[in-house]
């Protein structure tokens, strides 16, 4: 209902780390300015393997309204076979933004007035050294590139921090190469 | 400094900070990682306490009572179902007049069984004689546990910290974490008048007959009921406490000054909205967008529950055209607990509101923002429509 709180949903699965990149991006939004930030995964029932969802609200203001996102202004799909099976486009705003990892283009996704940015993150992560699966880190740098709201260089850093003894650069690395290769749509 | 965390990480700094000696808990969602943090803090080094793990929270709250009772600072928490098992002991500790500390993260009660959120669970606790302080966000959790010892230790009664399961303890905000230094500065560490020994053999609350009687050194003893009243009587007088040690936090620390009721643009409302723990907050950007429709309306939210705050609740709404009260609770059968703790509060004035009662979000069900925006409004609109009943806000059958 505020205005001046950007609303982000992010699909994932369980295990898959989709809070912990919500957690970074978080983070990294607080100590770039947004003293507003919200972060809360769906309560309850998670299971690995299953569609799981979490909110991030970030906000120049703190940010007083806690509830689920309905009207997400941008929305994050970590696995693109939950394009069909979760209703990743629910309350999408007009005009919103839509980031999917996924080996297939922008123009594969034809939501009407929405900006699809894609990236094949699974690819790059076993490129620059990841175990299979770890997609969490890369998805950041797609999320920066599309979003212009937060610097892919102080993400990578709180990567870092995060990944403090589980391949910190390989994790930053994969951020940043997928940031060079997202690609985003037209409307 | 500040950091990024849960609600429950929150709480466990809190705990930390307050360097409590003896942490005795059994998990239960939500309040689970909550609990694991202080494990995991004292298996680190990282506070200097004994950790005990039991097998219920009958248990929990029995080793705390039981470490109370030495002298030591100790520190419980447990969720819904998990409250309900230590009820006895609940009882107890009020009785025994031991300052323990415990966190309710707050969630329905079973049957049927939900793990989510509503205030069911410590409203049925209410009247155990503890005191009752609730939440709204991440920095009233930590800085109120804090509080809550030296309140405690004060008056010598227990006191519980309520905060929202899974929409604050799950939760990830910032924080300002503050130096232990400075806190150390503040919360001097426990110095029980009495401290059970074993040098120094005695018995504790032993049947108390019904009458005043000498006791074996000769000295007139209290009857249960003389113990009962003190137990009241100092309850009351932990509001004053409360304000000295929430007026002496703000200086410290720069933050608090609502220590009863936190209220948000009420200077020159017609109506107030009025409830407890994080949905005062989610109700600000309610009454922001009611007032850019003209309409004249604030919203308080309940820090301190028990005791209850009379007097400030008085002050606050006499003069209103209504105050409406959103619950996550209710006294079944009859109507919402607050509902009638502020009914009662305000009878004696002449010029009381209206107060109206909203039961919602039991069990976890999604509070919608339109569902708040529409009887917010209609309170307001039509305030001699409502009625004096609880009116239900989001059922779906």
């Amino acid at each position: 209902m505020n205005q001046n709180v950007i609303q982000i949903r992010w699909h994932g699965r369980g295990g898959q780390g989709a809070i912990t990149a919500a957690k970074i991006i978080a983070n990294t939004a607080f100590v770039s300015g947004y003293t507003g930030v919200v972060m809360a995964p769906t309560f309850g029932t998670e299971r690995r393997g299953a569609p799981v969802l979490t909110s991030l609200k970030i906000s120049r203001e703190k940010i007083y309204d806690l509830s689920p996102i309905t009207e997400p202004d941008i929305v994050v799909v970590l696995d693109h076979l939950l394009v069909e099976e979760a209703n990743v486009a629910s309350g999408l705003k007009p005009g919103g933004l839509m980031i999917i990892n996924t080996p297939r283009t922008p123009a594969d996704y034809p939501f009407p007035g929405i900006i699809v940015a894609t990236a094949d993150v699974t690819t790059i992560a076993a490129q620059v050294g990841l175990p299979a699966g770890i997609v969490n880190t890369g998805i950041i740098g797609a999320f920066a590139r599309a979003t212009g709201l937060l610097d892919i260089e102080d993400l990578a850093r709180g990567i870092e921090v995060e990944f403090t003894g589980k391949k910190p650069k390989r994790n930053a690395k994969s951020a940043k190469v997928t940031y060079d290769q997202t690609i985003i749509g037209g409307q | 400094m500040h950091i990024i965390e849960s609600g429950n990480v929150a709480a466990a700094h809190g705990v930390k900070l307050a360097r409590a000696q003896v942490i005795a808990a059994y998990p239960i969602t939500p309040q689970t990682p909550l609990t694991e943090k202080l494990s995991e803090f004292v298996e680190a080094g990282e506070m200097k306490a004994q950790y005990i793990p039991v097998e219920s929270e009958h248990s929990a709250l029995s080793v705390c009572i039981a470490a109370s009772s030495t002298g030591a600072r100790a520190f419980t928490a447990t969720s819904a179902n998990g409250l309900l098992y230590m009820v006895e002991q609940l009882h107890w500790a009020a009785g025994a007049r031991l300052p323990i500390v415990m966190c309710v993260v707050n969630r329905g009660i079973g049957a049927p069984w939900t793990v989510w959120n509503d205030h069911q669970d410590a409203m049925s606790q209410r009247d155990a004689g503890w005191i009752q302080i609730y939440c709204a966000d991440h920095q009233q959790i930590i800085d109120t546990v804090i509080q809550a010892y030296y309140l405690a230790e004060t008056v010598s009664i227990p006191v519980m910290v309520c905060y929202d399961g899974y929409i604050l303890s799950h939760t990830y905000m910032p924080f300002e974490l503050t130096d232990p230094e400075k806190i150390d500065a503040f919360l001097p560490p426990y110095k029980p008048a009495y401290a059970l020994d074993p040098a120094n053999p005695a018995n504790l609350n032993t049947v108390t007959l019904p009458d005043i009687r000498p006791d074996i050194r000769g000295q007139m003893a209290p009857g249960y009921m003389e113990i009962r009243h003190d137990l009241h009587v100092d309850l009351r007088r932990a509001i004053d406490v409360t304000a000295d040690i929430d007026k002496k936090f703000s200086v410290a620390f720069g933050r608090g000054g609502n220590p009863f009721l936190e209220p948000y643009r009420c200077d020159d409302a017609e109506f107030v909205a009025v409830c407890l723990g994080s949905l005062s907050y989610h109700l600000r950007d309610v009454v922001d967008a009611l007032r850019k429709e003209g309409i004249a309306v604030g919203v308080a939210g309940v820090r301190l529950y028990r005791p209850f705050p009379d007097q400030a609740v008085i002050n606050l709404l006499v003069g209103r055209k209504a105050a409406i009260v959103f619950e996550k609770a209710l006294s079944y059968g009859n109507q919402g607990a607050l509902y009638g703790d502020i009914k009662a509060a305000l009878y004696p004035c002449a010029d009381r509101p209206l107060v109206h009662n909203y039961i919602l979000g039991l069990g976890g069900r999604e509070i919608q923002t339109a569902h708040l925006l529409d009887s917010l409004r209609t309170s307001c609109r039509t305030p001699d429509a409502i009625g004096d009943k609880p009116v239900w806000l989001g059922l779906k059958m």
